[in-house]
Formats: structure tokens, sequence, C-alpha cells
């Protein structure tokens, strides 16, 4: 660590294990996020990132291994994590049948906190949904639909966020407009632990980036950090596993991250 | 028991009647089957039928008020599979909520919707002549038991909607359910049926249900029978209701 740790990290995971059957899920990870980082968790589809993130949000038990979030233990102190955490799943968890408004306002009287409507009105006001906020969220557009799922997690000022594949499947304007809501979501001193396939989305959004593979935390960095790793002597390391290929020639292929090539980037690559 | 698990089923029962409010075809749906039934049984085969009874419609009615709940609770499993699927039930898993709020606001919801439906069936069938001298009291029993076997059910549908891999498994379990009340003596009296069809019509929970329901609207003596059939009722509620939470926890785990 370079900067000063004075407190215990947000999220701190020992030798995380998981099996489902037969199948090795999560092999011993590791992970430490600093208060109020962005951390991204990188990897390719079936690399384990949603059980990482499912266990830290108390929708599954892990086998093996301890995880503490906000100084709180996933396993023994399932409601102190629940209380401190707010979870945005792969899918946007919306309820489209309500409006925009009513899901915030909902969220916030599932938190128990005093006057729903201004809390949702105020961030329909910062994710610029004001005027959609009338509208069934069913016919909202995939970002729209993000950011207002974003936007619930807010409620409460939980102090961990999880953001999982916030992008995955949208399009690339929606993609920039949900890059703006995890920037602005971190601007308070949230800590933000997202998953994503795109190391472009890590590059752009994240202080520190974790590159999980086959149930294992194989590279845990800085951008700075994980590229000094990766000389051409790694070559054959990236031929063992392929499916990283396009997130490590990505890594030495990019240097300036311009939105809209990254966006087409990786759009052309799946 | 988490301390606000008042308020938080409240606030979801809250949200998922609204969907009900604005998805009012479910309510209609439910509803017109049992009526279609009940025009077809009345005005078509209901002539042929000797019941020994005075109207046709008032000896159907309650079984066709069974048809109306067995056919009402797929919605409570869809709805429930819906959130499962979407991650919203994640979110809310994931949340300081009291956990099985979220089920009993489907449990209540399904209650409220159902009723609903019943009260539609009651008011055609009021149009086509049924009657009854049934006092406040005998009506209060015909709801309680309406509403406990509707519980039974809903429960039912919350088992089935937690462990339904696709939309069409969550709903498609009440095709039986529906199809219980043929076999019984809710369209006909079970004494024409040969041996094995009558004992199982007999001994099936909807025959008991029905014959106290039937008693309770002609101001009959309801007899033993009521009791077999709260014990049906509780029995299958009891039930169903330890395998959902199983099933909950599973999922939720």
């Amino acid at each position: 660590m370079t900067t000063p740790q004075v407190q215990e990290p947000a999220i701190h995971v020992r030798g995380l294990e998981k099996s489902f059957k037969e199948l090795k899920v999560l092999r011993g990870v590791d992970l430490a996020v600093a208060r109020g980082s962005i951390f991204a968790l990188l990897g390719s589809n079936g690399a384990g990132k949603t059980t990482v993130v499912r266990i830290l949000s108390t929708l599954l038990q892990a086998d093996g291994g301890t995880a503490t979030v906000h100084g709180f233990d996933v396993a023994t102190q399932a409601e102190r994590v629940r209380e401190s955490i707010s979870l945005t799943g792969q899918f946007a968890a919306v309820d489209g049948v309500l409006t925009g408004r009513e899901n915030l306002v909902l969220v916030a009287r599932l938190r128990h906190l005093k006057d729903p409507g201004r809390i949702a009105d105020d961030l329909l006001e910062r994710f610029s949904l004001t005027d959609a906020g009338g509208r069934k969220a069913a016919t909202y557009s995939g970002g729209m639909r993000r950011r207002l799922d974003i936007s619930m997690s807010l409620i409460g000022n939980p102090p961990v966020i999880f953001l999982d594949e916030p992008t995955t499947g949208l399009d690339p304007q929606a993609r920039i407009e949900v890059w703006a809501a995890v920037k602005e979501l971190a601007r308070n001193g949230t800590t933000v632990l997202l998953t994503t396939q795109y190391l472009e989305e890590a590059e752009h959004l994240a202080d520190r980036i974790a590159i999980l593979h086959e149930g294992r935390i194989i590279v845990d960095g800085t951008l700075g950090e994980l590229k000094a790793l990766l000389p051409p002597v790694k070559v054959e390391y990236v031929e063992k596993q392929p499916s990283l290929e396009d997130v490590f020639f990505s890594i030495v292929g990019t240097n300036s991250v311009g939105t809209d090539s990254v966006a087409t980037d990786s759009e052309g690559k799946r | 028991m988490n301390k606000h698990f008042f308020g938080d089923t409240a606030v979801l029962t809250g949200r998922s009647l609204s969907h009900i409010m604005r998805s009012m075809d479910t309510i209609i749906t439910t509803a017109v089957t049992p009526i279609a039934l009940m025009l077809l049984f009345v005005y078509v085969l209901g002539g042929a039928i000797n019941t020994g009874t005075g109207s046709y419609v008032n000896y159907l009615l309650p079984g066709i008020l069974l048809i109306t709940i067995a056919s009402g609770i797929a919605y409570t499993a869809y709805r429930l599979f819906l959130d499962m699927q979407g991650g919203i039930f994640e979110r809310f898993q994931s949340m300081p909520i009291a956990r099985s709020s979220v089920l009993w606001a489907h449990v209540l919801t399904s209650l409220v919707a159902n009723l609903v439906s019943v009260v539609i069936v009651v008011l055609v069938a009021l149009l086509m002549g049924f009657r009854s001298g049934a006092g406040v009291l005998s009506w209060l029993a015909v709801a309680g038991m309406l509403v406990l076997f509707t519980l039974a059910l809903t429960w039912l549908a919350v088992i089935a909607g937690l462990s339904a891999k696709t939309v069409d498994g969550a709903s498609a379990f009440s095709y039986p359910l529906i199809f219980l009340p043929f076999i019984s003596s809710a369209f006909v009296p079970t004494d024409t049926m040969p041996g094995p069809v009558r004992w199982f019509a007999e001994n099936q929970p909807v025959t008991s249900i029905v014959n106290s329901i039937r008693d309770l609207l002609a101001q009959q003596p309801v007899g033993t029978e009521i009791w077999v059939a709260l014990a049906w009722c509780v029995g299958i509620l009891a039930a169903a209701y330890v395998f959902a939470m199983a099933a909950y926890r599973r999922k939720v785990s």
C-alpha cells in the first residue's frame, strides 16, 4: 500500500472458497479494498466475480475463508453487513411496474428513512431522471434503468456499494452514462467494489484492479502496477488462459482511453 | 422476529398490490374462467343434472369459488417467480429488512387478489339467480373457510414460485388444483359415481370444503364435515408453509 492506511480496509477477504457441487468456483480469494476507493474485480465470464459479490453481500455462504465488510463478518454478522452495503446486481434490479420515483421511495421506506419522497426527488435530480421520474421503469432505456438502479443503491448512504457488471449489455452511450453515475457514487467517499469483463472500464473507473481467474486473484494492484507486471515474457501466461487475452492485449495496446473507441473496441471483440 | 417485520411487510405488500392495481387483467382473467364454467354448467349442462336440491347455481357456486382461488394462485407463483428472476428479490435480500417479509408480502397480496376475484364471481352468480338467506355468522364462516383455503393454496404457490425453473413451470402446478373440484361433489352429487371414483371424490379435501360452504349458505346444519374441511385446510396450510420456508431458506442462504 502506498497510501497511509490508518483504518482497516472496507472490505477484507482471506482465503475465500466456494464450490457448487463438484465445481470449485473460488479457490482461495484474497482481497483488501481501502475505504473510499473504487476497486475493480476483473475477469472473464464464469471467473467467479458474481460469486464473490454474492458472498460479500450475504446472499451466499462461503465454504471456507473469511470476509469482512465495513468491519463486520459476512457469516456471523450478516445483519450488520446488510446495514452497511448496497448491491446492484447483474440485472437491473428495478421494479418495472412502478415508476422511477416509486422505486426510490420503496427502497427509502425499506431502509426506514424519514421523508422518502424528498430523498427520491433529490436522487432523480442527481442522476438526471427528474423528467422520467413519473414514468414506469419498464419504459426506460437500458442506461436509464441502470442509472435508476445505481441511484437506488445510494439511498441511506451505505458506506460500501457493490456493482456487479454495471455496464454489461449496455450500448456505448449508456455505458458512458453509467460511468458518470459510478464516479458520482465515489465522490462522497463511498467504497465501491465493481466487477467487470472490460479492462477499459476498470481502467477508467478504478483506483485499484484485481484480476480473478479460475477462482484466484492472479494480479492485484493499481493500473500502473498491473502494466509493470506484464512484460513480454508473460506472453506464455496469456496463451495458457486465452479467455483473458483481450484483457491483456488491452493493457499492452491502450495508452489513452477515448471513451468512444473503448466502447467500440469491446463491442467489436465480443 | 425482526423489529421491522410488520413495517417491511406492509411496504412490500403495498408494492405488489400496486402491481395488481396496474394490471387488473390478472384479476379479471382469474375470474373469467370460473364464470364461463358457471355459465356452461348452469345454462347448458345444469338442466340435465339432478342434484336433489333446488337451484343449481346455488349448488354449484361453492365449487366455482374454489376453482377461482385455485386459478388465482397461479399468479401468486408467477409474481414471485418474476421477482426472483428480475434481481429485485436479491436487492431486497441484501437490504437490512426482515427477510421473510418478502414472502409474506406476496402471500397477503395473493389473499387480497383472490378475495377480489371471489367477490366478482359471487356478484355474477347473484345476477344468475344465486340466493342465500344465510346470516352474518354463516357468511363470516364461509369467508373464513375461503381465506384458509386461499392461504393453504398460496403457500403451495410459494413453493412453486420459489422452485420453478421457468415461468411456465411456476404457474403450471395450479392445473391439477383447478381440476380437483371436477372429481368432487362440486358439480354433481358423488353417489352416481362408480366405486373407486366415488371413494376418491368423497375423501379428497374439495368435497368436504364444498359441502360445508354449501350447507352454510343454504342454512343447513353443517355437521362434522366442517371439521374435516378445516382439518384439510389447516393441514395443507401447515405442510405447505413448512416446505415453502425450507425452499426459501435454500434460496437465501
